[in-house]
């Protein structure tokens, strides 16, 4: 009797793997760091020609379960199947060969190397397994990334190209790999609109010659335009699966967060007081000597406790802006800039945190964080000498601010002398907010504040941002998610080429009037 | 919620405890000193002197792997090391056996010179932006040929030149016999009492001071700590700077262990400490280690070579076996990440 019941549960999965053509099953699977639980009993499939997207907050497990897959965990409990054959990896070269690609949101793209040389890496043609046969690459690279729509010189390096070109070249080189199953981990997050709707044509493309896409994004809009199913993990436990039609999107943020949240911004409370910034006639000459400046002849004003929002396709300057206002390029720049009505001279980084200015950058990892790093060093790096005297450590006092930084924030981690590179991508943008407040900064200039964070701590980073500003604060805001960009900007500027072309009062912005503005569209305006 | 967050503590370090550099390091010169017990050559490692003459033949090689370490944690590496070494001593003879100065002043006048050589590599290091490895490249080349120069290629040793073309024999000073001599009833000499005061001086530096909090956010995001105020140029002037003083002070030690000062002393000493510093644990890419480990390396070093010395192997095994022993000390700790 139990037996004949067996096989029934079995069947039906069965059944299912035949209609639809089942790429790949992952069931039961629970994998342990240190003790950790961070994955208990996990099941996800992907079919031919479907787009899966696997939603949830970071530390959810979304990441953990994407490296299990590609073959860079191996001790786990529970089994995949590739077309219904179980199969266990040894390491990523293992899973590369069974037909599985990643694309990560830091790209593993080898920058110093050819076109052509990086989409063969590791698979090389070869003559007799020893000569590099290039005439064959080249072909076939020819064809791949015709049939993806690109135009990329194959002879060129790969750091000659823009963000969003290496993106493609990325998926050219997950095709070359013969993979049937391809992730992406956030790949919109470098990409503007119009490359991200290029993107999508060739997920469409690749959905129709039935390859199977897992896809890893924290923007709702997306995940709606591109789905086929949702499967939600939350605190390393699955939560559920459903077509895309059959959730709505609050039922999903309901499922990734585990609380309501009744709006995705909160309420915005403008607070205008005395103008705090001003900048008059700004030309920024371009780091890389390519052309003369980077940013022309830009004026703007920022009251305290008002947030600027500004606008640009990438190249547009905004973020060379916010490096040349805080000194990154030192005195480099020319024109007037004015804090609290007395003109200031742009020095260096340590000047401009001085008078006051400080700087989030939209590479946390790069140049916001000291990974390797506790979390107590981090918050404490930009005020030290408020934490010494006469050069001499005052680590309780240090230990204290941090305690009170990592409650008031929400930091969530084990403990606060946790390195920060173990940290998830929402933990790690706290402790760069909590960094900066420590220096009692007047104006904040923030680059992508909400970059590859999840939607919970979104809410928190926007109604810090709110508080801040209640209390005095100035904020220059750049940000590529419009709506974002809409509902926390009391005004909007928008830069193109380097200039400001337009700018809008929060009741006249409209995403496609900036959009228009972004892309040079003058008349618009 | 404050003491929750401290016992919260406790637990998360206890259980990386064993996972911990300081531990593995720890662990590896336990394992050396097993052997020691084992080969004990006929009770000889039983006695403390050997033990006593290990440390005070490993002292001047860990003093320049205490400012090496500072280096190598902000991502750099100092290669002038064993030329300044050299310079300094020579200096220090000149000053003290040919000069006749008082060690009032030839002692913080070598000081002085290796601390500026130091910061001339941190100079070009940080304002000009040259690679560390070829700056103090450069300086190792400069400082072996100053050296030369000072010495005019000869050995300066207490045989000092009179005017009419004869030699005459000085006395050796007493701040020679000193710091070569032996302390508490001979059970410990002076050099390796002046390596535990440059380990503390290192261990404050790094742990109770701000410079020391600049050091690591240099070495682990130097992009990151730049933005966030913090003085990198200056931070490498000193670190190397502070560099070059510890090879003055190994210098003067090297000078008095061999009551003479030799152009060519010191030659691949940069070498055995930057050994030193791999086998303690702190990472070569910077941002990690700490002086401890230094001077735990160090005595794994002192040990290996001890121990292979009493039991009279020779010196092609012994160069051999010390090679493959430092590739299994640093397998050994390798941390999985």
């Amino acid at each position: 009797m139990s037996c004949s019941w067996n096989s029934v549960v079995l069947y039906l999965p069965l059944m299912r793997t035949e209609l639809s053509e089942t790429l790949l099953q992952m069931e039961h699977i629970t994998k342990s760091f240190s003790g950790v639980k961070v994955l208990e009993d996990v099941f996800f499939d992907l079919s031919a020609g479907e787009v899966h997207v696997l939603a949830g907050e970071n530390g959810a497990g979304k990441t953990t379960l994407i490296k299990i897959l590609a073959g860079v965990h191996t001790d786990f409990a529970g089994e995949i199947r590739l077309k219904g054959q179980p199969i266990r990896f040894k390491n990523p070269h293992d899973a590369a060969e069974s037909g599985i690609s990643a694309i990560h949101q830091d790209m593993s793209l080898i920058n110093a190397m050819t076109v052509v040389d990086n989409i063969f890496l590791g698979k090389e043609h070869t003559h007799a397994n020893v000569w590099m046969d290039y005439r064959t690459q080249k072909k076939k690279a020819e064809k791949l990334l015709k049939q993806l729509g690109i135009e990329a010189n194959l002879n060129l390096l790969v750091e000659d190209y823009p963000v969003s070109v290496r993106q493609m070249i990325e998926i050219a080189k997950a095709l070359a790999y013969d993979a049937r199953i391809i992730i992406m981990d956030e790949p919109t997050s470098a990409l503007n609109e119009l490359e991200v709707k290029r993107l999508f044509q060739i997920i469409q493309d690749l959905k129709q010659k039935k390859y199977g896409i897992i896809y890893i994004s924290h923007r709702l809009e997306e995940i709606y335009e591109i789905s086929d199913r949702i499967t939600v993990l939350r605190d390393g436990k699955l939560i559920g699966t459903a077509k895309a039609d059959d959730l709505s999107p609050q039922e999903l943020i309901r499922w990734m967060v585990g609380r309501e949240i009744s709006q995705q911004f909160p309420d915005r409370m403008q607070s205008k007081g005395q103008e705090r910034l001003k900048v008059e006639s700004l030309y920024i000459p371009d780091p890389s000597g390519t052309k003369p400046w980077v940013v022309e002849d830009v004026n703007l004003s920022l009251d305290s406790g008002e947030i600027l929002g500004i606008a640009g396709l990438r190249g547009s300057g905004k973020s060379e802006l916010f490096h040349g206002l805080f000194g990154t390029f030192g005195k480099t720049l020319e024109g007037k800039v004015q804090l609290d009505g007395q003109p200031i001279k742009i020095h260096s980084p340590m000047q401009s945190i001085k008078q006051g200015l400080v700087l989030l950058t939209n590479d946390r990892k790069g140049t916001g964080l000291v990974l390797p790093m506790n979390i107590i060093r981090n918050i404490s790096l930009s005020s030290l000498s408020e934490y010494s005297s006469r050069g001499w450590m005052q680590v309780q006092k240090e230990k204290n601010t941090a305690q009170n930084h990592i409650e008031a924030f929400g930091i969530k981690a084990q403990s606060m002398h946790q390195e920060v590179e173990t940290l998830s991508g929402g933990n790690q943008q706290k402790v760069v907010l909590a960094k900066w407040l420590e220096t009692h900064p007047k104006v904040l200039l923030l680059d992508e504040p909400t970059l590859g964070v999840d939607v919970g701590a979104k809410h928190d980073i926007y109604s810090l941002m709110n508080q801040w500003t209640a209390q005095g604060m100035a904020i220059l805001l750049i940000t590529s998610e419009l709506p974002e960009l809409l509902a926390m900007s009391d005004r909007i500027m928008v830069m193109h080429r380097g200039r400001v072309t337009a700018e809008f009062s929060k009741d006249e912005a409209t995403q496609e009037r900036i959009t228009h503005a972004a892309m040079g569209d003058e008349k618009s305006a | 919620m404050n003491k929750k967050t401290k016992t919260q503590d406790r637990f998360d370090q206890k259980r990386n405890w064993l996972r911990s550099p300081l531990f593995r390091a720890f662990a590896a010169l336990v394992l050396v000193f097993l052997i020691g017990i084992m080969f004990n050559a006929d009770g000889a490692f039983f006695k403390w002197n050997t033990h006593r003459d290990m440390l005070r033949h490993i002292s001047v090689f860990a003093i320049l792997a205490c400012g090496m370490t500072l280096v190598i944690i902000t991502a750099g590496i100092d290669l002038s090391v064993g030329s300044l070494l050299g310079l300094t001593a020579v200096l220090f003879s000149l000053f003290s056996l040919q000069k006749a100065w008082s060690p009032w002043l030839a002692l913080p006048a070598c000081l002085v010179i290796g601390a500026a050589l130091g910061a001339v590599s941190g100079g070009l290091i940080g304002r000009f932006k040259i690679q560390p490895f070829i700056a103090t490249l450069a300086m190792m080349v400069f400082g072996r040929g100053m050296a030369k120069w000072v010495s005019g290629g000869q050995k300066i040793s207490t045989a000092v030149l009179q005017p009419d073309g004869t030699y005459q024999y000085v006395d050796v000073p007493p701040i020679f016999e000193f710091l070569n001599s032996k302390l508490l009833n001979e059970n410990i000499a002076v050099v390796t009492l002046i390596l535990f005061g440059c380990v503390l001086i290192c261990w404050v530096i790094l742990t109770k001071l701000r410079w020391g909090r600049y050091i690591y956010a240099i070495g682990g995001n130097e992009e990151a700590a730049r933005l966030s105020g913090i003085p990198v140029i200056r931070t490498k002037l000193l670190t190397y700077g502070l560099s070059g003083f510890f090879c003055a002070i190994a210098g003067i030690c090297q000078a008095a262990q061999e009551l003479q000062g030799d152009p060519e002393t010191g030659m691949t000493y940069e070498l055995t400490a930057i050994a030193i510093v791999v086998i303690g644990g702190t990472n070569l890419m910077g941002g990690r280690g700490g002086i401890g480990l230094t001077f735990i390396g160090a005595m794994t070093i002192g040990y290996l070579e001890k121990i292979l010395s009493i039991n009279a192997v020779g010196e092609a095994s012994r160069l051999m076996l010390t090679g493959a022993i430092i590739v299994g000390a640093v397998l050994f700790q390798k941390t999985r990440r």
